[in-house]
């Protein structure tokens, strides 16, 4: 956080000097550790480990925050009689299927509730009314899917009433069966596993349980250290499931921080450039044999809690897209929606291309030339390309590619035989163009316009709404059906500026949404599902209230109140602790007056404190819902998770995982060492794989070939750069800073292979070879992994072979495994030769790697 | 050498004693003046003709920054001591702004290169965006899909793809989604993903 979050990383040595205890846990020793309390050395890749064992020590000691576990968690629910959990030797749940490699998720269910009814027509529905092909296509396309169809951000809905045992004593309730999933994580189970001693690990688990409760909280701080994994959704479910256990959701001082790399990736996320969600996490519609509006909100709206007001959510959005031609006769234009049918993720698009099924991409403001995994396999889909669009600030390796990228020397490409036109369009600054941020805390921050950019360089509004223009423009008198919606797509914004710029406060008052007058609404509680409000990202709803750019707002200091509620806006509705009733015990009162943050004040009958309360202002603790009740009226008085479908904290996922619903310790796809936990299965049997020759896997865990990786490698950032350098290698400070690409290496291991300090080494995997300079330091540690010394290195990925200073990529040599859940890559563990000196060039390169790849025979001698 | 001698030339380079044993013992010579005594020192903020709230491009932590510039040109940009979040401070990265903004090496023209072409050529942004307009229309009407072949609703191209970067703006992102959704093209993706 040292490095990366330099700036955020202020607040925690503000909260040290009042006495908070920091504990950093890390592959390495870094500026983090250097002013923690404890620094705890950690193996990539085995955080499920470490966190498991935290989950024990709390179960078996009973150290839970029993009041609030019991009121806010779903550990009274009881788990069907039919659920199987993880084997001791297979480490696989009940439901699976070896051929589709996916689970059939009904066992995990409640017992007394069923998931989403497989009501209509929908004609893949998990339910047990399926036969049993029905099914197993169900959760193959489930698994390609990467979720539920059901689940929005709330998780996936459910119906009927959970059977509960508010004394966690029933051997089938939520509590008793993570308890007997988790006993397996002891300390010493954890030190074999992670690497750290077992008493260190007793130390810290010790700490974590002191400073939880009525008095305390304890928050985790992770980056992509935690997600850049093929079970990163189940490192984040780890952490949940301790932090509900121990109360530390939805109050001051506690929670899960993500701490995200980029100026606006959260905002990215929510109004998502992702094929698989729409504004505000509202699930893309995908392909079925009737998939009307009625069937798409009927399936995928909860009827629990604030996703039971979808309807609304998604009219909403439809008329904010299509004005006045999205009418309730035609279901508000949701046919002409694109269906999608299984992972579209950026991966698979690039194999697309690659393949010769996609001819023309949009690279804006991204290099994946050197800023993707496995970018040889980036560049031959950029090369396969009809044409390429790239918008940037600077002559980026994507746009060069052609020229001077790595193919061009080793002869597996020449410029005149690459057929992709390539059109480089210069972009406006973060100074040069208007509009906002979304922060890592979801706070929205409006930028102002300070000057205006030079030469043909524009911001990235106006050219997708010039393009959008010229494209609307050839297509005004098209009769096809498939254009219709580019007619009616509502595109008239005031421009302002020399260039013409779409006025940007325009688009947020579409964003935040209008009434039927065309008035700004006050929030999303004001949107209606009848097309009488436009609303272009729901969870934004509220962000022009008033007329007002509230994301503007810069009160010094924000203002009075300790959650500094007058800068900036945060969603929802400018709350800055989600799910902060949690704060309040079951009666509204604050668990402690220490950690007093949002209560109900009985006498002016409405929720009162420091932040905005999440929650309806005026329900009563005391509310029961009615029989019958829907949305937000089937949430009680005292159920502060409105936008579950139990209004609970999900201990135990009882569905919407592709890989189990409690997290299960698997090795990485290449890892030096066997799963000591579950030696039948080595590694996350649901990960995506990609079995392509432009993309081969090291052997691993101990299989022949497997010594010819015989480290461990993980990648990192520095503060000096950037990401894969787009933003920090074309500037002379931060070039002159750190200038050089660099591997991280023990002295035993410098020793090992004959590294010098400041001298040269190669990494060698089975996609590629770099080079890099060597620093031999005490930082990274071996590590003695079930009684064997596991030698690691550090990478960082900020290099490439433009800018200023230039270097090897990381990416070049890493492969593509992903998360089955979010199809996020795995970039922070893999295994590497590493060999003195510099790689070889040209030719030699290709041939250096293939003997490698011949020795560990993954490929014929 | 003797040590003696080498102890006796340590003391001699000694800042203090150059000082004193030169030509300027009370240190009130050119030395220490600064190069421009007859125009008196002021930071260049105070030349700006505008002062601009702005939030730092790099991390997601979103230190405020305060941008000056001076006859449309950024001269300076540092840390906003409004801020909750940043307080003033910014980071080496977010210091770096003023270099990222006004780099000598930035591209501002649009840059061309025809298939199988050996370098860039020089094109014209206004056709340069008539040629992109004609290649989004003309590959999506050759790789449209009505339906599969069970005849379920596809509505889509699979020919057309999008990488965003995480520095696009909300608005920005909004648009973008809007027009593609509307095109028909789903392979829509950013960095979040990566």
């Amino acid at each position: 956080m040292a490095e990366a979050h330099p700036v955020g990383f202020q607040w925690v040595m503000e909260a040290k000097a009042r006495g908070a205890q920091i504990i950093h846990v890390d592959p390495r020793f870094t500026r983090t550790s250097a002013v923690a309390d404890t620094h705890v050395p950690i193996r990539p890749g085995t955080d499920i480990a470490f966190l498991g064992g935290l989950i024990n020590h709390v179960l078996e000691n009973e150290r839970d925050f029993r009041e609030y576990v019991v009121a806010y968690t779903n550990a009274p629910m009881l788990v069907r009689e039919e659920f199987v959990d993880a084997g001791d030797d297979d480490g696989l749940f009940s439901g699976w299927d070896p051929e589709s490699r996916s689970y059939d998720t009904s066992t995990w269910q409640y017992e007394g509730a069923d998931v989403a009814a497989a009501s209509g027509d929908r004609d893949q529905w998990d339910s047990d009314e399926h036969q049993p092909e029905q099914r197993r296509e169900s959760n193959r396309l489930t698994h390609l899917l990467g979720q539920s169809e059901g689940a929005g951000s709330g998780g996936a809905n459910f119906t009927g009433e959970p059977v509960r045992d508010e004394t966690l004593q029933h051997p089938r309730c939520v509590y008793q069966v993570l308890k007997r999933h988790f006993a397996r994580y002891t300390p010493e189970m954890v030190s074999r596993v992670c690497g750290m001693s077992a008493g260190q690990f007793r130390q810290v688990a010790e700490a974590i349980c002191a400073n939880s409760g009525r008095e305390r909280t304890t928050m985790w701080v992770y980056s992509v250290g935690w997600t850049q994994h093929t079970v990163g959704v189940q490192y984040i479910r780890a952490a949940s499931i301790l932090q509900g256990l121990l109360g530390n959701v939805g109050r001051p001082g506690g929670g899960i921080m993500a701490l995200r790399g980029h100026a606006t990736i959260q905002g990215s996320t929510d109004i998502p450039t992702l094929y698989d969600l729409l504004p505000g996490y509202i699930p893309m519609p995908h392909a079925h044999k009737k998939m009307e509006l009625s069937d798409f909100l009927e399936a995928d709206a909860a009827a629990k809690g604030f996703w039971g007001n979808m309807p609304a959510y998604m009219v909403s959005l439809l008329k904010a897209w299509y004005g006045d031609a999205a009418t309730t006769e035609n279901d508000f234009g949701f046919g002409w929606m694109p269906r999608i049918t299984g992972d579209h993720s950026t991966f698979t698009t690039v194999l697309n291309m690659i393949d010769g099924n996609c001819e023309g991409y949009f690279v804006l403001g991204e290099n994946p030339a050197v800023g993707t995994t496995n970018s040889k396999q980036q560049r031959q889909g950029l090369a396969a390309l009809k044409w390429l669009v790239v918008r940037d600030l600077q002559e980026i390796e994507t746009a060069t590619f052609w020229r001077d990228g790595p193919e061009i020397e080793t002869g597996e490409m020449r410029t005149e035989d690459i057929d992709t036109e390539v059109f480089l369009l210069p972009a406006a600054t973060h100074v040069e163009k208007a509009g906002s941020f979304t922060n890592t805390q979801r706070l929205l921050q409006w930028r102002h316009k300070a000057v205006e950019p030079p030469g043909d360089a524009r911001s990235d509004l106006w050219f997708v709404w010039e393009l959008g223009r010229r494209i609307r423009e050839r297509l005004q008198d098209s009769g096809l059906s498939r254009d219709f919606p580019i007619k009616a797509l509502t595109w008239d914004y005031p421009t302002e500026g020399v260039h013409g710029d779409p006025d940007a406060e325009e688009i947020l008052k579409e964003i935040s949404g209008v009434d039927a007058h065309g008035d700004p609404v006050s929030g999303y509680t004001a949107l209606k599902d009848d097309g009488s409000t436009a609303c272009g990202c729901w969870i934004y709803s509220g962000v022009y209230a008033d007329g007002v750019n509230q994301a503007a707002r810069r009160k010094p200091g924000g203002g009075e109140s300790i959650a500094a509620l007058e800068w900036g806006w945060a969603w929802p509705m400018n709350r800055r602790v989600l799910y902060n009733r949690a704060s309040a015990d079951p009666e509204g009162k604050p668990w402690s007056e220490r950690k007093a943050y949002v209560w109900w004040d009985e006498e002016t009958r409405s929720w009162t404190g420091h932040d905005v309360p999440d929650f309806e202002p005026h329900k009563p603790p005391s509310y029961e819902p009615p029989p019958g009740a829907e949305a937000q009226d089937a949430i009680g008085g005292d159920e502060p998770f409105i936008m579950q479908a139990d209004g609970r904290i999900w201990l135990y996922v009882p569905t919407g995982l592709a890989d189990g619903p409690m997290p299960v310790h698997y090795e990485p796809e290449e890892a030096p060492s066997r799963n000591t936990l579950h030696p039948k299965t080595r590694s996350n049997p649901a990960r995506e794989r990609f079995e392509r020759p432009d993309n081969l896997y090291n052997p691993s865990d101990h299989q022949p070939g497997s010594e010819v990786f015989p480290f461990a490698f993980t990648t990192f950032r520095i503060a000096e750069h950037h990401t894969a350098g787009g933003m920090s290698r074309w500037t002379p400070y931060l070039a002159e800073l750190a200038p050089e690409m660099f591997v991280e290496v023990s002295p035993a291991l410098a020793a090992e292979r004959g590294l010098e300090h400041t001298g040269w080494a190669t990494i060698v995997t089975a996609r590629s070879a770099i080079e890099a300079r060597v620093v031999v330091t005490e930082r990274m540690k071996p590590l003695r992994i079930d009684g064997e010394l596991v030698h690691q290195v550090g990478l960082p990925w900020h290099w490439g072979p433009n800018g200023l200073v230039t270097g090897d990529a990381a990416n070049e040599i890493i492969g593509i495994s992903l998360d089955p859940n979010v199809h996020i890559m795995d970039t922070k563990t893999g295994t590497c030769d590493v060999v003195a000196g510099r790689r070889p060039r040209g030719q030699e390169l290709l041939e250096f790697v293939d003997g490698y790849r011949a020795r560990a025979g993954i490929i014929p001698t | 050498m003797s040590l003696p001698r080498r102890a006796a030339d340590l003391v001699r380079s000694w800042p203090l004693v150059r000082q004193l044993t030169g030509p300027d013992p009370l240190g009130r010579g050119a030395a220490v003046e600064s190069n421009s005594a007859d125009t008196e020192w002021h930071p260049r903020t105070a030349d700006a003709d505008t002062v601009t709230r702005s939030v730092c491009p790099f991390c997601a932590v979103g230190c405020g920054q305060r941008v000056y510039s001076q006859h449309g040109r950024i001269t300076h940009i540092e840390g906003d001591p409004d801020s909750p979040i940043s307080r003033g401070r910014l980071c080496p990265r977010g210091s770096s702004s003023l270099s990222l903004v006004t780099s000598p090496s930035r591209v501002t023209r649009v840059r061309y290169r025809r298939p199988g072409g050996t370098d860039w050529e020089d094109l014209d942004l206004d056709t340069a965006m008539d040629m992109i307009a004609d290649r989004v229309v003309d590959t999506r009407s050759r790789t449209w899909q009505d339906t599969d072949d069970e005849g379920r609703v596809l509505n889509r191209t699979l020919g057309i793809a999008h990488l965003g970067g995480a520095t696009l703006d909300n608005e920005e992102n909004y648009l973008l989604k809007k027009l593609y959704t509307a095109l028909g093209a789903v392979q829509v993706e950013n960095q979040a993903r990566i």
